[in-house]
């Protein structure tokens, strides 16, 4: 064990962290919005809509994520409309691509996860709400998205793991973030195993950090679901 | 027409290959399903087995093989395996490098992590054979691996099957990732296509349809066998 390579490996390595991360939370937020989007269009019965959504989701769900980014990377650069459009200088970001595409993927899970969290919300606590003046946003407020959100979150947090994960595939469009870093670093010194395994204890430690995060934030939304201390009671 | 022609069957189509690469992705997909399938029965067996320490193993599998990204294992397993082959030649007297074959790293690749999933899923059905049913195998003298045999086993393969649909789907997609080891199937194909005719959106889109076409193929299969598993089993139970 030569740790004086994997202290210097890890430094490296940590170095391409806010490139990960930066790539994880766009696209979880970025992808959040538009899930929303895509289940409102499912489950508001317009048969437009939902037909649409359906689509949608079975087509991101239905394909490799690596394909989908291959597309939006090199497929769209095709276009003369968008190779001489007003986007291109986005577009022709490696960044950029990683992170629409991760987030259109996303999305199409996330929807799903969603909806069932929605599906779960009891049809009386909305009669109730309603049966007390509220409607429309205000119900959704209080009502629909905080129950829904709580019984998605597990489905949710691993989703969220596998965005992790997926980040990854970044470094196959040139995006430097830790698994390319790890790559650029093997073609230099030719220690393959040692910065890979380097590499996939980052992101076992930040999986590890998103499981716990989100398990607190998970007991904290079950408040009302745990036992009343004896004292309080009565 | 000069599209369908790129696609199509003819001396200048990418049709038959990128068949042939379907097809490839299949074989390794089922493969590594099957590698799969035996890491998860090992893991699942010590997870439910009550030893602390092969308890901790199997959770340590687990949690490393669904924490680290699919494109990390396999790059580990392949250059892993491909440093392994070549120090083994070097002791027979063979210099230079020696390559894994692709499709052996993949497969095990994508089957090791499927192992840590299907170990869920092995796990979870086990838990859902009912205690009484065990109870009664005892109670009239079955032991071990009859037991195993007759009631268990047939048990936890029907309430498995949804679990592994979900877990074939994975693998399926995670699939893809073997083309940065070469391996010629449907990913790596529709890449060499989109490359060397310059037609990336294209050959991108026909890859994914086929993608498509695979994984609604295999929802159907996995419903017919989840329907044909419940047959005997009342409807009122939801499973109709």
């Amino acid at each position: 064990m030569d740790f004086a390579f994997l202290a210097q490996t890890m430094l490296t390595l940590l170095e391409a962290l806010p490139t990960t991360l930066a790539l994880f939370f766009l696209s979880i937020a970025i992808g959040g919005v538009l899930a929303i989007l895509i289940v409102w269009m499912r489950v508001g019965g317009n048969p437009v809509f939902t037909a649409i959504a359906k689509g949608y989701i079975f087509v991101f769900r239905g394909s490799p994520l690596l394909i989908q980014m291959f597309l939006i990377f090199y497929g769209l650069a095709q276009f003369g409309f968008i190779r001489y459009g007003p986007l291109w200088p986005l577009l022709r970001e490696p960044f950029v691509c990683a992170v629409l595409s991760l987030a259109l993927c996303t999305a199409g899970y996330t929807a799903e996860i969603f909806r069932g969290g929605i599906r779960a919300v009891s049809p009386r606590e909305i009669e109730a709400a309603r049966s007390v003046g509220m409607s429309g946003f205000l119900l959704m407020r209080r009502v629909l998205a905080p129950i829904a959100f709580r019984h998605a979150l597990p489905a949710y947090s691993t989703e969220i793991v596998l965005m992790m994960k997926s980040t990854a595939l970044a470094s196959l469009v040139t995006v430097w973030e830790v698994t390319g870093v790890a790559q650029r670093l093997i073609s230099h010194t030719y220690r393959t195993m040692e910065v890979f395994l380097c590499a996939a204890a980052i992101y076992l430690i930040l999986n590890f950090i998103i499981l716990q995060a989100l398990g607190l934030l998970e007991y904290h939304l079950s408040r009302h679901r745990r036992a009343v201390p004896a004292a309080l009671k009565a | 027409m000069a599209t369908l022609q790129l696609i199509g069957f003819g001396s200048t189509g990418w049709g038959a290959l990128l068949l042939l690469g379907a097809l490839m992705t299949l074989c390794v997909t089922a493969v590594a399903l099957a590698i799969g399938a035996v890491f998860g029965a090992i893991v699942a067996s010590a997870k439910l087995s009550g030893n602390l320490i092969l308890k901790t193993l199997g959770n340590v599998y687990t949690t490393v093989f669904r924490g680290v990204p699919e494109l990390l294992i396999i790059y580990l397993i392949y250059f892993g395996g491909s440093s392994a082959i070549t120090s083994i030649g070097k002791s027979f007297g063979y210099e230079g490098f020696l390559g894994m074959p692709s499709f052996a790293a993949g497969a095990l690749a994508v089957g090791i992590i499927s192992g840590a999933y299907q170990a869920e899923v092995f796990r979870g059905a086990y838990l859902a054979v009912s205690k009484g049913e065990l109870e009664a195998a005892s109670a009239i003298g079955m032991h071990g691996a009859l037991r195993f045999r007759r009631i268990i086993m047939p048990q936890v393969l029907r309430f498995a099957i949804p679990g592994m649909g979900n877990v074939w789907q994975l693998s399926l997609k995670d699939s893809a990732l073997i083309s940065v080891t070469g391996l010629a199937e449907l990913m790596r194909t529709s890449q060499v296509a989109a490359g060397s005719t310059r037609q990336y959106f294209l050959f991108f889109v026909v890859g994914g349809a086929l993608y498509l076409i695979l994984t609604s193929l295999s929802d159907r299969v996995f419903n017919g066998a989840e329907r044909r598993a419940n047959r005997s089993m009342p409807s009122a139970m939801g499973q109709a």
